[in-house]
């Protein structure tokens, strides 16, 4: 609580400063406009609905996109874990298509998929799925050979070592995987969606775009806050209850 | 019976059999024999100790036996059929606990048995609870492992061993991490349990005292390589109390066997 206070302090001395500034000219508006004008966009977007429309459009791009990520990623990260030869040859191009950032995908998805929604799907599921099968495999790998033996004395194999055993003790290390995964879906969104320009569905992404071509400041940074917010927002949503669960459960987990 | 017939009669086989078995590991320095040549018998519900130095292979024994690592050469049998891989008739408990964090302490009791067939939900339950309660865990079923003590987790894990309820108990040095009133009060508990549910058990541990008080028979091992020597019968009425004279002084006698072998082992 604290913390909040102090960081709003903070908030509000810089907004201060900022408006003051602008007020006695220390630079041109165009450049950088005044708090309270974002602040006006901001209202003037959130009244006309443009806004909501444009964050619902992209959070739904972002969760079909994240969701694919996981089901391919995931599934693949066990493979890779537990059978050499998934690891050489699929682990390595995982390893490889990582390091590619997520906007050099928007070539090939637009000579592949035109302007579409299929286009933007692309860009984000390259930039989940490999994270995410790398996460899982590191998990899964530097676990504790015991478990393994304890459960193979069982009577466990195959699918259900792998879905009994490996999959719920990696679960913490798979869990930052698809934070991280997170982090780069929401990045290679943004992405494709100031670089690939559809009639269909207009994201937030769209919204900074054309705020630029229209050389409406206030609205590029009104929507960069906004994008500030849904992230933060979504992460917290989505991996807070998770953490707070592993952390219950395995008691560990920080 | 006369003595003839008493004579003629077939020979009951042993439990387990280990006749004649090696494992070495590569090593950074060559090649290290675990294993040489080892041979264990034990019979129908003998509470077997294996005893020795760190490093001289009671974890490699117990594997093999367990079927978790083949053996390089040699043979292991149980009930007469050769150990071919895991089984539930051989359950371990393993050197730290080994429990699935992701589980509560009745969840690891189950998981063995959820692969046991011809297990509807409500038996399961029902023969986890009584194994639960039998280790004096019944209040903490619903606990998360990290929330138990070093104490209740081994026995949580004996609770798991035991569920699907196997002949052979393999038991890796069970209690060397926990504090002596802890271990004592598990000592007595063991060989209650021993005697109610008839296991044969293979006990690894270094500790002598440990081995005298748990012991039908003990067995000495030395290191480098692994190999298995004397082994003492020990006749002491249960339950035994670690503290006690009669303990202490087979313990002073086997220490000091121990000793002697160790100097004649290691080269
Ligand atoms: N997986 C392995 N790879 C390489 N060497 C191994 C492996 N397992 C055991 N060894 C070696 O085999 C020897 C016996 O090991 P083992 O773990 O069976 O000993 P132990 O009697 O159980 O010792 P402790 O009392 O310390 O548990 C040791 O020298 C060890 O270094
Ligand atoms: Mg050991």
């Amino acid at each position: 609580m604290k913390r909040a206070l102090t960081f709003l302090a903070f908030v509000a001395v810089i907004g201060i400063l900022w408006e003051s500034l602008v007020a006695l000219g220390a630079w041109r508006e165009v450049l950088l406009p005044r708090p309270s004008s974002i602040l006006r966009y901001l209202a003037h977007a959130f009244l006309d609905g443009s806004l909501a429309e444009a964050a619902i459009v992209t959070a739904r791009r972002l969760f079909m996109g994240y969701a694919i990520g996981i089901a391919t990623g995931l599934p693949l990260g066990l493979l890779t874990s537990r059978f050499a030869i998934a690891r050489d040859s699929i682990g390595v191009v995982a390893l490889g298509l990582q390091t590619l950032p997520s906007v050099c995908w928007v070539p090939i998805a637009l000579l592949w998929f035109g302007q579409t929604e299929a286009a933007m799907l692309f860009v984000v599921v390259m930039g989940t799925t490999w994270s995410i099968l790398l996460a899982t495999e590191a998990g899964v790998r530097s676990l504790p050979p015991v478990y393994l033996r304890a459960a193979r004395t069982m009577g466990s194999k195959g699918l259900h070592t792998m879905f009994r055993v490996l999959l719920p003790a990696a679960l913490p290390a798979i869990v930052s995987g698809l934070k991280q995964g997170w982090a780069f879906a929401w990045r290679s969104l943004m992405a494709a969606e100031i670089f690939v320009t559809i009639l269909t569905g207009f994201g937030l992404g769209h919204l900074l775009h054309y705020g630029r071509e229209l050389h409406a400041m206030d609205q590029v940074l009104g929507v960069m806050a906004m994008i500030v917010a849904v992230g933060l927002l979504a992460e917290q949503a989505l991996f807070g209850p998770l953490e707070r669960w592993l952390r219950v459960r395995w008691g560990l987990l920080g | 019976m006369t003595e003839v017939s008493q004579e003629l009669a077939p020979v009951s086989p042993s439990k387990l059999t280990v006749r004649g078995v090696s494992k070495s590991f590569p090593g950074r320095s060559g090649t290290v024999l675990a294993l040489d040549e080892v041979d264990l018998e034990v019979s129908e519900g003998e509470f077997v100790c294996i005893l020795g130095a760190s490093g001289c292979g009671k974890s490699t024994l117990l594997s093999l036996v367990a079927g978790l690592d083949a053996a390089d050469k040699g043979e292991i049998l149980t009930d007469g059929r050769p150990v071919v891989g895991p089984g539930r008739d051989r359950m371990v408990m393993f050197q730290d606990a080994a429990l699935f964090p992701w589980r509560t302490a009745m969840g690891n009791v189950l998981f063995g048995l959820e692969l046991k067939p011809n297990l509807d939900r409500a038996a399961r339950r029902e023969v986890a609870t009584y194994y639960l309660g039998l280790v004096g865990l019944s209040r903490f079923a619903g606990a998360s492992i990290h929330e138990l003590s070093g104490g209740m987790r081994q026995r949580v894990a004996l609770a798991r061993a035991l569920a699907p309820n196997p002949s052979v108990l393999l038991m890796d040095e069970p209690f060397a991490a926990l504090d002596a009133m802890t271990r004592e009060k598990l000592y007595g508990d063991l060989q209650e349990i021993w005697r109610k549910r008839r296991k044969t058990i293979v006990f690894v541990t270094h500790n002598v005292r440990e081995a005298c008080v748990l012991a039908d028979r003990v067995v000495l091992m030395t290191p480098h390589p692994g190999r298995m020597r004397s082994s003492f019968d020990i006749e002491l009425p249960r339950p035994r109390d670690i503290n006690a004279e009669n303990i202490a002084a087979l313990a002073r006698r086997i220490s000091k066997k121990l000793e002697a072998m160790g100097g004649e082992g290691s080269t």
